[in-house]
């Protein structure tokens, strides 16, 4: 986790928030640090975290949380963290054999079925945060990396909000944990699929971080501004969004963040 | 220092450079052949065949990734960089798959370029090598003393590496080089159309047929290291012509509502969850100018690691602009992964063009001429306008700049 990014999110492992939905939007650049960033912070807070991972392998997110200060498979070695690796169990799902174990069907059904809805899904959500009786973690967390990808591969943009809508009903309210998801979106973006579920989801999130690329361009001491929305007006009291604009360099083990202008090659 | 290095360097075998760090698994995994473990994040690195284009992405193909070229408007020279790929795999020893709907497999390894030898690479680069030579020997700078400290720009690759190689593209690939290949190949229209065994998942036919063969070799050979028994030692490399177009039976190229929008982007995230799981690196190239529907290539962006566009001037108004005389097109880079890292190895040229000097493909930074005419007309500052907007468009992995910063 950085920890420039908590003081500017007011966050800290010690006291994670519940029933938060945050929304990681990238334009232009990769926003994936901060999917890094969720990840590591909330394995430090004690949360249990359940991590659809659709676009990466394990190594490569345990590898950089290693850098970040936390061991992914210690983590689930000891229960705290449940991984969906999306590539892998689409090989075994397109690839495997015809006798699957009945009663566990694969989170990805719906590429191998005509109904594109992603109640599969769902459940191996929900059975994988419900809390058993042995379990003595802080509120459960779902991490999503990244939606994009479930309408490439077919979804309908009305399942893959359902799918968020019920994990909300259940991961938010019910269990009062937190929901961290990422997508990508372009102004320009000729992809209606993507801007509509985008555009849904930016309603319905408590917290937005929208990294964008620079629209001057490529710079090497600056790679992006990010844009921290907190939804002050989901609350009723009349009181507007607070937004507030940060740039950010990522280094090798950290990214640091600094007002628009101050960056370290300038000063 | 440098001479044990060196030592080191040819200690480890045949792809190993002399200037590798000695970092404590590195002797472990350049075991393979024609490989080098990257300084960045310890991934396997591959050479695509073209070293200028090794640079640009940030050291080479790292193992178990996928290279999209979307193709220039006649796909002359994306099928140049799709040979180089292959022959790269066959002087290194690597095994090949090569899958095509437009030309037997056979054939396209058949017209492979031919490798260039140490020695007969330095006569071709006899002449402008000594010319080059005379520069360095001359004085301190006079004029441009500003610039006498700054590092000597890499305009084109060096000689030194022996991570990739270079080729003649005149020349034929002898068949010897083929004996300890092992080949295997994807001919669409030579395939059984048996049903695929594979769960389709509603996927365009020939799309599952290629996936299932490319499953089948992987599991077969091993590379995906589930047979203990067959311990694999090389890599596989795999090469996807036109993907997406006509031949494939896919419509997205030929119309703006195609039937199925989802084929193309389902198959490369099998393809991807295939590739990542083993010893194997895929070159993809796809006609991006002809889908209409941009969506689908943006889809197809988020879902390959590196995606580089080439733009030729062939039958653009560019071919005749005296801006571009030396350069045969210009190159675009879409997109470089962040592999187990939070950064990437982005070069820092974004203009970058390409060009057929001779029998040798280069891809160089793109240098404007200096504007020496007598009277600076208004003709060519409107051209240096336009070219200097492209050129302060970024590359997409940071970010592209629409507007244009003007001084």
């Amino acid at each position: 986790m950085f920890a420039e990014l908590n003081e500017l999110l007011d966050a800290s492992p010690q006291r994670p928030e519940s029933g938060k939905f945050t929304l990681l939007r990238d334009t232009r650049t990769d926003g994936s640090f901060l999917v890094h960033h969720f990840l590591s912070f909330y394995l430090r807070a004690g949360c249990k975290v359940c991590f659809v991972a659709l676009l990466q392998s394990f190594s490569h997110y345990n590898i950089v949380a290693q850098k970040l200060g936390v061991s992914l498979t210690a983590a689930k070695g000891r229960g705290q963290l449940v991984f969906l690796e999306g590539l892998k169990s689409c090989i075994d799902l397109v690839f495997g054999e015809e006798e699957e174990q009945p009663g566990q069907p694969s989170p990805l059904q719906f590429l191998s079925e005509s109904t594109s809805d992603l109640k599969a899904l769902f459940d191996f959500v929900r059975t994988s945060l419900t809390p058993n009786g042995s379990d003595s973690w802080k509120g459960p967390v779902l991490l999503v990396d990244d939606l994009s990808v479930l309408l490439s591969v077919g979804a309908a943009p009305v399942a893959v909000l359902d799918f968020i809508h019920y994990c909300r009903a259940a991961v938010c309210s019910q269990l009062k944990g937190n929901i961290v998801v990422l997508v990508h979106s372009n102004e320009d973006s000729e992809d209606e699929e993507n801007e509509l579920v985008v555009n849904s989801l930016c309603h319905h999130s408590d917290l937005i971080l929208w990294v964008e690329g620079l629209a001057t361009g490529f710079c090497k001491d600056v790679h992006g501004q990010i844009k921290i929305i907190k939804r002050v007006s989901l609350q009723l009291t009349a009181e507007p969004d607070l937004i507030q604009i940060y740039q950010y360099k990522i280094q090798d083990k950290n990214v640091t963040f600094f007002a628009r202008g101050l960056s370290a090659a300038v000063l | 220092m440098a001479a044990a290095a060196a030592g080191g360097g040819a200690a480890r075998g045949c792809g190993a450079t002399s200037f590798q760090r000695k970092a404590a698994g590195g002797s472990r995994l350049a075991a393979i052949a024609g490989t080098r473990p990257s300084v960045r994040h310890g991934q396997l690195l591959l050479s695509s065949g073209l070293p200028s284009l090794d640079c640009v992405l940030g050291g080479g193909i790292a193992v178990g990734t996928l290279l999209l070229i979307e193709e220039d408007t006649y796909g002359l020279y994306s099928n140049l960089l799709f040979k180089y790929f292959l022959a790269e795999g066959v002087v290194c020893g690597h095994d090949l798959f090569v899958a095509s709907a437009k030309e037997h497999p056979d054939n396209i390894l058949k017209e492979l370029p031919a490798p260039l030898l140490d020695d007969t690479y330095r006569n071709e680069l006899g002449e402008e090598g000594t010319a080059v030579k005379s520069e360095d020997f001359q004085d301190s700078m006079k004029i441009a003393w500003r610039y006498q400290n700054l590092p000597k720009m890499e305009a084109s690759p060096t000689s030194s590496t022996k991570f990739g190689h270079y080729y003649d593209i005149s020349k034929r690939m002898s068949p010897e080089l083929f004996q300890s290949i092992k080949r295997h190949s994807f001919y669409l229209h030579e395939e059984s159309s048996l049903e695929p065994k594979m769960k389709a998942c509603n996927m365009n036919s020939a799309y599952a047929r290629l996936l299932q063969s490319i499953q089948r070799i992987i599991y077969q050979e091993g590379f995906d290291g589930s047979d203990p028994q067959k311990k694999q030692k090389t890599i596989l490399r795999i090469g996807i012509q036109s993907l997406g177009s006509l031949l494939w039976g896919d419509d997205i190229c030929s119309s703006d509502t195609p039937e199925d929008i989802h084929s193309l982007t389902k198959f490369l995230y099998v393809l991807r969850g295939l590739l990542r799981k083993s010893l194997s690196a895929c070159i993809i190239t796809v006609p991006a100018h002809l889908i209409q529907n941009k969506a689908i290539m943006e889809r197809v962006t988020n879902l390959s690691d590196m995606v580089v566009g080439l733009e030729s001037f062939i039958g653009s108004e560019r071919e005749t602009n005296p801006l571009y005389k030396d350069y045969h097109g210009l190159v675009h880079v879409h997109q470089i992964p962040r592999l187990n890292s939070l950064i990437c190895d982005v070069s820092d040229t974004k203009d970058l063009a390409f060009r057929l000097k001779r029998k040798l493909f280069t891809i160089e930074r793109l240098h404007l001429p200096p504007d020496l005419s007598d009277t600076v007309s208004r003709a060519s500052k409107q051209e240096l306008a336009g070219s200097a907007k492209l050129l302060s468009s970024g590359c997409g992995a940071m970010a592209i700049g629409k507007r244009h910063l003007d001084f």
